[in-house]
């Protein structure tokens, strides 16, 4: 039924902004300096915000706009200003991280978008919203986030995918059931507010003790 | 006015008997609370609270009686406590009554003694003890009043957990904490058995009463399962061999009292439970269930007599003893199942009752020598049976009580001992009506290893006894020894009484009996007993009458003693005994406690695992040496303990500290559920 209000143009355009969505996603990826990742982070909530702000336009939701305004305080403005501030204070905004390798961790990624659309393609057929079709691209987008996780040494950088998989999450949720309820959301978005203060308590917590962010070093803490 | 008291009491049993059960077993959590009032005070907790426990264990002992004796039927009720959906539910029926009722006779002796025994000082505080016991006697009760899976399992691990804490009331000893672990970790690898078997038992239902299991259809195959789940958790705690590793080392461990409740009594759970399941939720369905009990029970049986025997620790040596007697109990069980399943009811109830009332016996005996090893240990500070002797001398009253338990153990008439043995051996001369041929050829083997065992039993009592209060005192030391006090003669006199009237008066316990056995096999033993004599098939067969061997014994002992003063120079005499020309004499040169188990050492050589290091003819200081080990550690625990090992550092590469590594752990976990998930 509501497929019907929305307009063709609006439904291309909502393609668009998962597109960019996932090309965001690899972007961080293959990002190297940790700013320029705390940018493309900034930039995925903006896109997230356009998205959730288009998708309660058209579908006539009033409570996704304060979703979407949530999204636009929280994940555009007010995180990314605390991680740059972070780096800053830690001196690590130029900090080169040295990746894996690119061209393997991208074609890992491609493997893994694919993988995420085939599972979306049952999800997809019982979703009854517009939007099904971008499930696929959600998904995907928490699996590149993760992977960035994994082949990340820098402390700060977990904390960037981590984030990264929480917006993959909830582009998922608006995508596939038009949004969770406000009462998940606004408690989403404190815990992770509160995991940043947390994590940034850490980083220094870390640097004081080992003189780096390099994960590596906490190797030495386990039992043995 | 006293006695209308009591007669008012009973008649409340009669209309409500598990009202005032509940009633009765909620005031020993209560106690255990008013423990914490003044924790460090002995006078309060040991001489206050714990008569008081004792007296709840006398109310619990009477409530339980009259039902049993009134045969009302089972009553079961649901309690407004558990979990939202799951509401706890209680019965009261014969099988429990039974238990209850030994765990009434026996908990009030030990809880009297027990005032007399704890004294401060002693690890852990007194009020924490008394929480501990109290609350340990309140699970056991609320363990066979359970009539629901999960009201059991939380009694059982209740049971457990408090248990190991008295175990490990004198934690700063290293060893103690070791027997404590050992103790913890098979209770709660029986634990895990008891309950898987009640997820089996389900059958598929959900539903976990046990009303719900009693009328589930089990097929064969799930309904073995469950028997063996059943024999594996229960046997853990009962003490079975190949599962009895933890008894010899946590008896040991623990303050006298607790053994003697942890022997006494919480072994009788295991049998409960076993009972519970075997009989009233699985309705003995295969033969073959009670061959396989029987063979353990009596494997179990033949090793711990044989190992009491070459024990040299006193408390030891009672805990091998109380794995043969559960030995004798399971072989009890074992050749009831056999029978039940053959559809010969009069001979299964007899093999349930002498299980039964053996239980009921062995609780009583064997409470009753630890608590007279405590008295002993309190008194001299020793437990090494070579530093011992001679006591009867320093402790009249502990010796003539404990001769009542040791002889009671031993099997002999007019005892108690005797009744349930007898009774046992009755049930074996009627295999040969067995419709099984192979069994039927097996057996008489099985009558034989039972007859074995009692013997040696009996071996081992005399040592135990001889050793511990007969001869010379081995130490100068023990010349010091102090007596105990009233209160743990009156606990000891109250379980020594016991062991009597019932060897005199076994009706009583046979009676007691009828209603369990009427439930779990549809018969009775000897419906109309007579006062003088118990006959469990027919008189003509078989008959037992205690009062004429009481009589007989009193008689020949009295005439005897008689003769020798009138007819012998009828004054006492002290003089060395055995003088046969030697100058002097020492304590040094009687039997002592290794030489006393040497023949069975020798006999029964392939059960042990011995290193003996024996001095030279030549050394002028000799020093003999030996350890005996059970060669279940060697063949059983020690490969299974090193393969878990070996499976743990075989997985110990994922704990590599890689953060990136538990990542891509998680991740791969993800990638493979969702695969999972996308191919069905």
């Amino acid at each position: 039924m509501l497929s019907l209000h929305l307009s063709q143009l609006d439904v291309q355009l909502l393609k668009l902004l998962a597109a960019a969505m996932l090309l965001l996603s690899f972007a961080m990826l293959s990002a190297r300096r940790t700013q320029q990742l705390i940018t493309l982070f900034a930039w995925q909530g903006a896109v997230l915000f356009l998205s959730t702000v288009l998708v309660a336009h058209e579908a006539g939701l009033p409570e996704l706009y304060f979703s979407a305004a949530l999204t636009l305080i929280l994940k555009v403005i007010t995180l990314p200003l605390i991680l740059h501030l972070l780096i800053r204070r830690l001196g690590a905004q130029w900090d080169n991280e040295q990746l894996v390798n690119i061209p393997v961790t991208m074609l890992a990624g491609l493997v893994l978008v694919i993988f995420a659309f085939g599972l979306a393609q049952p999800i997809s057929l019982l979703a009854t919203t517009v939007t099904r079709h971008i499930i696929g691209i959600a998904l995907a987008v928490i699996l590149l986030s993760f992977l960035m996780m994994i082949t990340r040494r820098k402390a700060v950088t977990q904390v960037i995918g981590f984030l990264a998989m929480e917006n993959g999450l909830f582009f998922a949720a608006t995508s596939a059931t038009y949004g969770m309820p406000m009462v998940i959301e606004l408690g989403i978005a404190l815990d992770l507010l509160v995991a940043v203060f947390i994590l940034g308590i850490f980083f220094f917590q870390i640097r004081e003790q080992f003189d780096s962010l390099d994960l590596h070093h906490l190797e030495s803490l386990r039992e043995e | 006015m006293n006695a209308q008291h009591v007669a008012d009491f009973l008649n409340t049993v009669l209309i409500h008997p598990l009202g005032l059960t509940l009633a009765v077993a909620a005031c020993w959590p209560v106690i255990a609370l008013a423990c914490l009032l003044r924790p460090h005070s002995i006078r309060y907790v040991a001489r206050f609270l714990f008569p008081a426990g004792a007296l709840v264990c006398v109310a619990m002992f009477l409530c339980a009686g009259t039902f049993l004796i009134s045969g009302h039927a089972p009553e079961a009720m649901i309690l407004p406590l558990g979990l939202p959906d799951l509401p706890f539910h209680v019965r009261l029926d014969a099988l429990s009554a039974f238990f209850l009722m030994i765990l009434g006779l026996s908990g009030a002796g030990i809880s009297t003694f027990a005032a007399g025994y704890f004294r401060s000082g002693e690890g852990t505080a007194p009020g924490l003890l008394g929480l501990h016991y109290h609350v340990f006697l309140a699970s056991m009760a609320v363990v066979m009043l359970a009539d629901d899976a999960y009201l059991f399992m939380v009694a059982w691990e209740t049971m457990a957990l408090t248990s190991y804490f008295l175990v490990t009331s004198q934690h700063r000893i290293p060893e103690i904490r070791q027997a404590g672990f050992l103790y913890l970790l098979m209770a709660h690898l029986g634990a895990v058995c008891i309950l898987l078997c009640f997820g089996v038992m389900q059958g598929g239902s959900w539903q976990f009463t046990f009303s719900a299991m009693r009328s589930a259809s089990l097929t064969p195959f799930w309904a073995t399962v469950a028997f063996t789940l059943a024999l594996l958790g229960f046997g853990a705690k009962a003490g079975l061999v190949p599962v009895h590793v933890w008894l010899p080392e946590a008896h040991p461990a623990a303050p006298s009292p607790v053994s003697a409740m942890m022997s006494g009594i919480m072994l009788k759970t295991a049998i409960y439970g076993l009972l519970r399941i075997t009989f009233d939720l699985l309705h003995v369905r295969f033969w073959q269930w009670g061959v396989a009990v029987l063979a353990l029970g009596l494997f179990s049986g033949v090793f711990g007599a044989i190992f009491a025997a070459v024990q040299t620790d006193m408390k030891r040596l009672l805990a091998y003893s109380s794995i043969e007697n559960v030995g004798l109990i399971f072989t009890g069980i074992g050749l009831s199942i056999l029978f039940a399943a053959s559809h010969m009811p009069l001979f299964a109830a007899l093999a349930l009752a002498a299980a039964l009332i053996h239980a009921l016996n062995h609780s009583l005996f064997k409470s009753l020598l630890f608590l007279a090893t405590g008295s002993v240990m309190h008194a001299t500070r020793q437990r090494s049976l070579g530093k011992l002797g001679g006591l009867i001398r320093f402790m009249p009253w502990v010796a003539a009580l404990a001769l009542i338990g040791t002889l009671a153990s031993a099997g002999l008439p007019p005892l108690n001992g005797f009744v349930s043995e007898w009774l046992l051996l009755q049930a074996f001369l009627f295999t040969p009506q067995l419709p099984h041929a192979f069994v039927n050829m097996l057996v008489p083997l099985g009558a034989a290893a039972l007859s074995l065992t009692v013997a040696l039993a009996a071996y081992v009592m005399v040592k135990f006894y001889g050793v511990i209060f007969l001869g010379q005192p081995r130490e100068a030391s023990l010349h010091e020894a102090h007596h105990s006090n009233w209160l743990e003669r009156i606990g000891l006199g109250w379980l020594a009484a016991g062991c009597v009237v019932i060897g005199v008066q076994p009706q009583l316990a046979l009676h007691a009996t009828g209603q369990a056995t009427g439930m779990l096999v549809g018969r009775a033993v000897a419906p109309e007993p007579s006062i003088w004599r118990i006959a469990p098939v027919a008189p003509e067969q078989a008959s037992y009458s205690g009062w004429i061997f009481m009589a007989v014994i009193l008689c020949v002992v009295a005439i005897t003693f008689l003769a020798v003063r009138l007819l012998a120079h009828g004054r006492v005499r002290r003089t060395a005994p055995w003088d046969c020309g030697y100058p002097w004499q020492n304590s040094r040169m009687q039997d002592t406690a290794e030489g006393f188990g040497q023949p069975i050492r020798h006999m029964f050589g392939a059960f042990f695992l011995m290193e003996r290091t024996l001095p030279s003819p030549a050394d002028l200081t000799p020093r003999y040496r030996i350890h005996i080990e059970d060669r279940f550690w060697r063949v059983f625990y020690k490969p299974l303990a090193s393969g878990v090992q070996r499976l743990a550092d075989a997985v110990a590469f994922l704990q590599g500290g890689r953060l990136s590594f538990y990542l891509l752990s998680s991740f791969l976990t993800l990638l493979g559920l969702l695969v999972f998930l996308l191919w069905h």
